[in-house]
């Protein structure tokens, strides 16, 4: 309860600062408007339908992207962690090109995709599928090594093995491991959609650049913000509280 | 005065009628152990020469101080390390790596933790190849046979360190190997599980007779489970005495022969773990000299 109150003041505190700010006539208030003027700009596009439909092509992008990034990422991050070929020279490239920021990977999309939603996915999927392998990497080389010593007296052995041990044992580590992805693929997604147009949130901040609606750009970075923290918040914490708690690693019972 | 005298050498006469050399010929054992010597990598000699042959149904107990290659001795048997020297043999077959025919629980209970009780059994059921159909009233089976009866569905955080033994306990017996390896099952148990464990224990194999090998550095745990006693002694590891317990199941720990046993068998231990120098009158049998069994040479060149 004290917790909320505290959070709730301080996000208070920030808006009243915010409204003053604004009003004091520091800058002009074109360019820096109050939160009752951006929260009217987010009424004014969730009513006539522009931020529903911008969210939702900005996630379907993103769903479909994220799906195809933990589809390769897991396997290749399994992979690396038990076969010595993947180990010994796949790894170092995953590590070399996880150096490189995913919007990098922008220009080249461009020039082999050209203005598709093909190029855009390409862009989320190669800034998350490394992050994703090396988290599953790292859990599944973590896996107790009482269990993987219990299974091979019990003679748990090839699928049972990977399916029934060594999955589920490195399944919390994973869970963290797809909850940075995800947040890796939705930075990539904002910045590719900003750079051309796409129809998704992104394209409607460039737009309000492109206006001058300055309060049109900052009601839809807090909606960015609002989406980010429903998902993680929501989807992920959720998920692996419960998986933590069935798999006996949290205090709580 | 004499009397007092003469009632403990009557005493120590006992134990000794109840604690008698091992006699096991070769041939027929069920687990035979020749010449076994393993060196770890850093040098250290865990094992020397040690023989041991164990016949069916037997329960032996590997009793002896910490460094004294009794956890070496059962990896060995599990197959988890391969020696550097000598045979292990089950039923005339030199073994190489873990088999279905032996089973090694450890001193955690090590249960799968996102598996209830029965989905751990059940899985390991599975692995041994037993018919789906098969699986759950086998385990149910087992999960009463150790008393866990209604937490058949609770995974492995929700239960107590002794309950998450015998659910373990459960799991090998169900798998039914032809022998059992136990390295210390019951060491991290506190001193009242602990008992319960071993009369569960000793109850168990009493009706199923397995071929049980147990790892314990406790004396009391040693003579309360074994038909025989093995002790072993440090640096380097090996085998001293093989004693036979003949003292009638089921037995508890309160039992007066028990404890005069477990006094001899310290001696005996306590003897054979400090150095010779602090010795002024040699061990009266094995002495070998120390600075020999150091170095063992596997080579035959010399």
């Amino acid at each position: 309860m004290k917790k909320w109150a505290q959070k709730l003041g301080m996000v208070a505190l920030l808006l009243a600062l915010w409204e003053g700010l604004s009003r004091s006539g520091i800058w002009s208030p074109h360019l820096f408007p109050g939160p009752m003027k951006v929260a009217e700009s987010l009424v004014a596009m969730a009513k006539d339908g522009r931020l529903g439909s911008a969210t939702l092509r900005s996630l379907g992008r993103l769903s479909r992207a994220y799906l195809l990034s933990v589809s390769i990422g897991v396997p290749l991050g399994l992979l690396t962690a038990r076969v010595a070929f993947f180990r010994n020279a796949v790894k170092p490239v995953v590590m070399g090109l996880q150096a490189l920021p995913s919007i990098c990977w922008l220009p080249l999309a461009l020039l082999w995709f050209g203005l598709t939603d093909a190029a855009i996915l390409f862009v989320v999927v190669m800034g998350s599928v490394l992050s994703i392998a090396i988290a599953t990497e790292d859990a599944v080389n973590g896996l107790d090594p009482q269990l993987a010593r219990v299974a091979s007296t019990l003679g748990v052995r090839g699928p049972r093995f990977y399916f029934g041990v060594l999955l589920p044992g490195a399944l919390p580590g994973i869970v963290t491991g797809l909850k940075l992805g995800w947040s890796f693929a939705w930075r990539a997604l904002l910045a590719g959609e900003l750079l051309f147009v796409s129809g998704g949130l992104g394209q409607l901040l460039t737009m309000g650049r492109e206006l001058m609606d300055v309060p049109q750009v900052m009601a839809v970075m807090v909606a960015i913000i609002v989406i980010g923290i429903a998902v993680d918040r929501v989807l992920f914490q959720t998920v692996e509280t419960r998986l933590r708690r069935r798999w006996g690693l949290t205090a709580t019972v | 005065m004499v009397r007092a005298l003469l009632a403990r050498w009557k005493k120590w006469r006992s134990s000794l009628r109840l604690l008698q050399p091992a006699h096991v010929d070769p041939g027929r054992a069920k687990i035979s152990i020749a010449q076994l010597g393993h060196r770890y990598a850093n040098k250290v000699v865990a094992l020397h020469d040690v023989n041991l042959n164990v016949r069916t149904g037997e329960f032996v107990c590997l009793l002896g101080p910490s460094g004294c290659g009794k956890s070496t001795l059962l990896f060995a048997l599990a197959g988890h390390v391969e020696p550097t020297g000598g045979t292990v043999s089950i039923d005339g077959k030199r073994i190489h790596g873990p088999g279905p025919d032996r089973l090694l629980m450890f001193q955690e209970a090590a249960l799968f933790p996102w598996l209830t009780v029965r989905g751990n059994i059940t899985f390991a059921l599975a692995a041994r190849g037993i018919p789906r159909d098969e699986r759950r009233a086998r385990a149910d089976t087992f999960i009463r046979r150790v008393q866990l009866t209604g937490f058949e569905d609770s995974l492995p955080h929700q239960l107590s360190g002794g309950m998450k033994m015998r659910a373990s306990l459960a799991r090998a017996l169900a798998v039914d190997p032809a022998v059992l390896l136990m390295d210390e099952p019951f060491g991290s148990l506190d001193a009242q599980t602990r008992v319960h464990m071993q009369e569960l224990l000793q109850s168990i194999w009493m009706r199923t007779a397995k071929t049980i090998v147990f790892v314990t550095h406790d004396v009391q745990e040693a003579l309360m489970l074994g038909t025989r006693v093995v002790l072993m002694a440090p640096r380097p590891g090996r085998v001293v005495r093989d004693l036979e317990v003949h003292l009638p199941m089921p037995r508890s720990m309160e039992d007066a022969r028990l404890t005069e046993m477990a006094r001899h068998v310290r001696r005996l231990l306590r003897h054979f773990e400090v150095p010779d120098s602090e010795h002024p009158t040699p061990p009266p049998r094995r002495a070998l000299p120390a600075r020999g069994l150091l170095r063992p040479s596997p080579l035959p060149s010399r």
